[in-house]
C-alpha cells in the first residue's frame, strides 16, 4: 500500500534528527482526526479494514518519529543502515567504563541508607549522560559520518536500557 | 427538563434517517443502557422507571426465567440456579475461576480444556450465554423505547480487560443479536460523559491532563489520559480485571465467618447469607461509624475503624496501579488536574479519601458514578452511528496489556507493548531452529512478565510449507494487528516462499466461531427463514452502503486518480452489484460481488487515503474538499 511511505513525509516533515514536538503532536491529531477507524464507522468492510491499517501506520510513525531511539534508529535505517544493532557493540572503553560504574551504582542503591535520594541523584545522572549520547548522534549524523553515528546509536540504546531499569526500581521502591 | 431542539430551516434532519443508537454499560453488579436524546445522554429505565438492571440471570428446567430484579429475588433461595457476578468468569478458564477462589458458589462442569461452564437446572451455560441474556434484556428496553429495532451499541469494557476477556463480550452481543459499534473502554467513557474536553474551550491550545479511578464491583481500572481540543488521548491505563467491591464484601464476609466461629465447608445459601450482610454492612457503614448485625442467630458489631482494616490493603492494591499507571503514562502525579471517580464501589467513602491523599486532590464525582459509564458510551454510540458529526470528537485508546509469541525456552518476545496506541500493527521476524524445519508453530500470548508460564495464552496455530533449509535461514514474518476495539489479528509468512498462514484470535477461552453459529441457528430454529432473511438482509446494507460510498469516491476522484480502463471496469462491477442488489435473494452471491468489487477497488481506496492524508495536513478535511 503506498501509505507505507516514509514516516515523515506521512507527516510531510523533513527527515532529521531535530523535530519540533508540538508541530509532530498536531499534524498526528490532525491525521487521526482524519483516519481514526471512528471515522469509518459507517463505511463498508473495505474501507473500515484500510483505515484500520491506514490508522495503524500513522501510530506507528508517531510512535517512531516521538522517541529519540526510535527516530535515531530509523534515520540510520533510511540511511542503509539496517540497525540490527545486537550484533553492534561499541569499542568505546570510556563509555563502557562509565556504564560499568553507573550499573554498580544502581545494584548497590538497595543498600542505601536512602535509597530513594540514592535513586533519584542516579536518575539525573543518567539522563545527562543519555542526552550526551544524543547530541553525540546528532552531530555525527548532521555530518553524515553514519558510522559514528551507528556506534552513537548501541551507546543510546545502552542508555536508554539503563533509564528503564532505573524506572523499574524506583516501581519496585514504591511498592514497598 | 432539557430543553426540545429545533433545527434551522433547510436543514432539519429526516425523521426516518434518524438511527437507533445505544450505550451499554454491561457491568458485573448492574447493567444499563442510555441513549442520546435532544443531546443528552439518557438513561433507559425499565417499566418501573428503574434506571439499574442486576446482572443477574435465573435458570429453571425450561431455560431462563428471568434477569434482573426478578432473577436477583432468587438469589438466597436458589442459589445455584441463579447466576451473579457472571462478568469475573468472561473470557476465563477453569484455572483462572480456581484462582479467584470460593468466592463463586456455583456448581462447575466438567472441564473440558476450554471455557468453563456453569450446571444449571436448565444444563450447562456459559458465562457468553449469561451475557447475552442480559444484553437481549437491555436491547429489549431499548427497543421499547425508540419504539424500533436497535441499530447499533457501543459496549464497555474494563480497560484492562484482555483480548479473551474482550472477545468473549463481543461474542455475548453476537448471540444477542446486537450490531457492537466498538468495544468502549469504561474509563474512556466516564471521561467522554463528563464532557471534560467542553470546559477548555476557551484556550484552544490547553491541554490537560486527568486520571479516571474506576472501582466497579468485579474490576478495577486506573485511566491517565490527555485532553486538548476534543481529542481524549489515553496515555497509559492499569487495573486489575478481578477486583472490584466484590472483594471487598468478601473480606467482611470472612471476617464474619471467623468472628461466628464457623469453619466448616460453607453450603452456597450461607455464602450468599454472609455476602448479603457484609454488603449491607459496607453500604451502611457510608453513612454512620458503626453497624448493628443479626446474622444466622448471632449479633455482632462492625466498626468503621475495623472495616477500614479489613479493606485498606485492597485498596492499597489499587493506588500501586494508580502509581504505575501514572510512570506508564511518563508523567508526574503533581501533573494531574483533575481526578474522576467512576464505579459504584467508590461511593465508599473510604475510597474516595484514599484516592485524595494519593492524589493530593479532590476528586471529581458529580455525575452519579453508577451511570456515568453508560452515558459516556451512549454519546459515543451517538457520533459512530452517524446521527452526530463526529468533527469534534477523537478517542485514541490503549492496548492494556503486552502482546507477545512464544520462543524458544517459552520465553516470551512481545511485539506490541502495553500502553501502545491502538489501531496499532507491528511484524517481526522469526527463523527456524532445526535444520530441514518445516512447520512452526506460533503461540500467542498476553501479558507483561518474561516466562510464557506467567502470561495468558491466547492461542495456537501452526505455520506449514517451510520450504526445508538450513537452520536460522528461513525467515518467517508474523503480524500482529490490534484494531481499535483492542481484537488482534495475528498472520506469519515465511518470506521467501510467500508460504501464508494467518488466524483471527479466538482465545483458548472463547467459543469458536462455529458455536457462536450454533447457538445462532438453536436461537432460530423455529425461523430458519428469519435467518436466512437476515443474513440476506445485511449484506444488502452492505451492498449499499458500498454502493453509496465508492459512486461518491468516482464522483470526486475517479478521474484523478483512475485511468480509464480501471474507471470503466470499476463502473461495470458497481452496476453488476445494483442488479444483484434489488434481484438477488441469495446472500452468498451478493457477499462474493461485494468480496470481489472490494479488492479491485482497494488500489483506488489507498490513492483517496494518500490524498486524503496530504489534505489533512494542508488543513482540509475531506468534507471541506467536497464541498469546493
Amino acid at each position: 500500500m503506498s501509505i507505507a511511505k516514509n514516516f515523515f513525509e506521512i507527516f510531510s516533515l523533513p527527515a532529521s534528527w531535530e523535530i519540533d514536538h508540538s508541530v509532530l503532536d498536531k499534524k498526528f491529531r490532525t491525521l487521526q482526526l482524519t483516519f481514526h477507524p471512528d471515522r469509518y464507522a459507517n463505511k463498508n468492510d473495505f474501507e473500515k479494514r484500510l483505515a484500520v491499517q491506514t490508522a495503524s501506520t500513522i501510530n506507528q510513525a508517531y510512535e517512531t518519529l516521538s522517541s529519540p531511539l526510535l527516530r535515531a534508529q530509523y534515520l540510520l535505517k533510511l540511511e542503509g543502515f539496517d540497525a540490527d544493532q545486537e550484533s553492534h557493540i561499541t569499542s568505546d572503553g570510556q563509555f563502557l567504563m562509565q556504564q560499568m560504574v553507573l550499573r554498580e551504582a544502581l545494584s548497590d542503591v538497595k543498600d542505601c541508607a536512602n535509597p530513594k535520594d540514592a535513586l533519584v541523584s542516579l536518575s539525573i545522572e543518567a539522563q545527562q549522560a543519555a542526552a550526551k549520547i544524543q547530541a553525540d548522534f546528532a552531530q555525527y549524523f548532521n555530518t553524515k559520518d553514519y558510522n559514528q553515528a551507528f556506534d552513537a546509536l548501541a551507546k543510546m540504546q545502552f542508555a536508554c536500557k539503563f533509564v528503564s531499569d532505573i524506572s523499574s526500581l524506583e516501581a519496585e521502591l514504591e511498592e514497598l | 427538563m432539557a430543553l426540545l431542539q429545533i433545527s434551522e430551516p433547510g436543514q432539519s434532519p429526516q425523521p426516518h434517517q434518524r438511527k437507533h443508537a445505544v450505550g451499554i454499560d454491561l457491568g458485573t453488579t448492574n447493567s444499563l443502557v442510555a441513549t442520546v436524546r435532544s443531546s443528552s445522554a439518557d438513561i433507559l429505565p425499565d417499566e418501573q422507571g428503574r434506571n439499574l438492571l442486576p446482572s443477574v440471570v435465573h435458570y429453571e428446567t425450561e431455560g431462563v426465567s428471568c434477569v434482573g430484579y426478578e432473577a436477583a429475588e432468587h438469589n438466597s433461595s436458589d442459589p445455584l440456579n441463579t447466576l451473579t457476578s457472571i462478568k469475573r468468569l468472561m473470557g476465563r478458564g477453569i484455572g483462572d475461576i480456581k484462582r479467584l477462589g470460593n468466592s463463586l458458589p456455583y456448581d462447575f462442569a466438567a472441564d473440558d480444556g476450554g471455557m468453563p461452564k456453569i450446571k444449571t437446572a436448565y444444563g450447562p451455560v456459559s458465562p457468553i450465554q449469561v451475557s447475552a441474556e442480559i444484553l437481549r434484556k437491555l436491547a429489549g428496553r431499548a427497543e421499547l423505547a425508540f419504539e424500533g429495532m436497535l441499530d447499533g451499541a457501543v459496549i464497555t469494557v474494563p480497560a484492562y480487560f484482555d483480548e479473551a476477556q474482550r472477545q468473549a463480550t463481543k461474542d455475548a452481543a453476537t448471540l444477542a443479536g446486537i450490531k457492537v459499534l466498538r468495544l468502549l473502554n469504561e474509563p474512556t467513557a466516564a471521561a467522554i460523559a463528563y464532557g471534560l474536553d467542553a470546559e477548555e474551550n476557551e484556550d484552544t491550545s490547553a491541554q490537560r491532563l486527568i486520571a479516571v479511578y474506576d472501582l466497579g464491583g468485579g474490576t478495577f481500572d486506573i485511566s491517565i489520559l490527555r485532553l486538548s481540543k476534543g481529542v481524549f488521548e489515553v496515555l497509559a491505563t492499569g487495573g486489575d480485571s478481578a477486583l472490584g467491591g466484590d472483594d471487598l464484601d468478601h473480606a467482611i464476609a470472612n471476617w464474619l465467618c471467623s468472628e461466628l466461629g464457623m469453619t466448616h465447608d460453607l453450603d452456597p445459601v450461607e455464602q450468599r447469607v454472609l455476602l448479603e450482610t457484609a454488603k449491607c454492612a459496607k453500604e451502611e457503614l457510608t453513612e454512620s461509624d458503626k453497624v448493628e448485625l443479626d446474622i444466622l442467630d448471632a449479633k455482632l458489631v462492625l466498626t468503621k475503624d475495623q472495616l477500614h482494616e479489613l479493606v485498606d490493603s485492597l485498596i492499597d492494591q489499587t493506588l500501586s496501579a494508580c502509581k504505575r499507571a501514572i510512570r506508564d503514562a511518563g508523567v508526574k502525579i503533581n501533573q494531574i488536574e483533575e481526578v474522576v471517580l467512576v464505579g459504584g464501589s467508590t461511593r465508599m467513602p473510604r475510597v474516595g479519601q484514599k484516592v485524595a491523599e494519593l492524589f493530593d486532590r479532590q476528586p471529581k464525582c458529580s455525575l452519579d458514578p453508577d451511570l456515568v459509564v453508560a452515558m459516556g458510551a451512549a454519546k459515543q454510540a451517538e457520533v459512530l452511528i452517524g446521527n452526530k458529526s463526529a468533527d469534534d470528537m477523537l478517542l485514541l485508546d490503549v492496548i492494556p496489556l503486552s502482546l507477545g509469541i512464544e520462543t524458544m525456552g517459552g520465553l516470551t518476545e512481545k511485539l506490541i507493548h502495553r500502553n501502545t496506541t491502538i489501531p496499532v500493527a507491528k511484524a517481526q521476524e522469526f527463523t527456524t531452529f532445526k535444520d530441514g524445519q518445516t512447520a512452526m508453530s506460533i503461540h500467542v500470548v498476553q501479558g507483561d512478565r518474561e516466562l510464557v508460564s506467567d502470561c495468558r495464552s491466547l492461542a495456537r496455530f501452526e505455520l506449514r510449507g517451510i520450504p526445508p533449509m538450513v537452520a536460522g535461514s528461513a525467515k518467517i514474518q508474523v503480524s500482529y494487528q490490534v484494531d481499535a476495539d483492542g481484537l488482534l489479528n495475528v498472520s506469519a509468512r515465511e518470506l521467501s516462499s510467500g508460504v501464508e498462514s494467518s488466524i483471527e484470535v479466538k482465545p483458548s477461552y472463547g467459543l469458536t466461531d462455529n458455536e457462536i453459529t450454533q447457538m445462532l441457528q438453536d436461537s432460530f430454529s423455529h425461523a430458519r427463514d428469519d435467518m436466512r432473511l437476515r443474513a440476506l438482509r445485511e449484506q444488502q446494507v452492505e451492498a449499499d452502503r458500498m454502493l453509496e460510498d465508492l459512486r461518491a469516491a468516482i464522483d470526486k476522484d475517479g478521474e484523478s486518480l483512475l485511468d480509464t480502463t480501471e474507471l470503466k471496469c470499476l463502473q461495470v462491477a458497481l452496476d453488476e452489484l445494483q442488479v444483484l442488489r434489488e434481484s438477488c435473494d441469495d446472500h452468498r452471491q451478493l457477499a462474493n460481488q461485494i468480496e470481489s468489487i472490494g479488492k479491485s477497488s482497494e488500489d483506488f481506496a489507498a490513492r483517496r487515503m494518500d490524498v486524503s492524508i496530504k489534505q489533512a495536513l494542508a488543513g482540509l478535511s475531506l468534507d471541506e474538499a467536497l464541498d469546493k
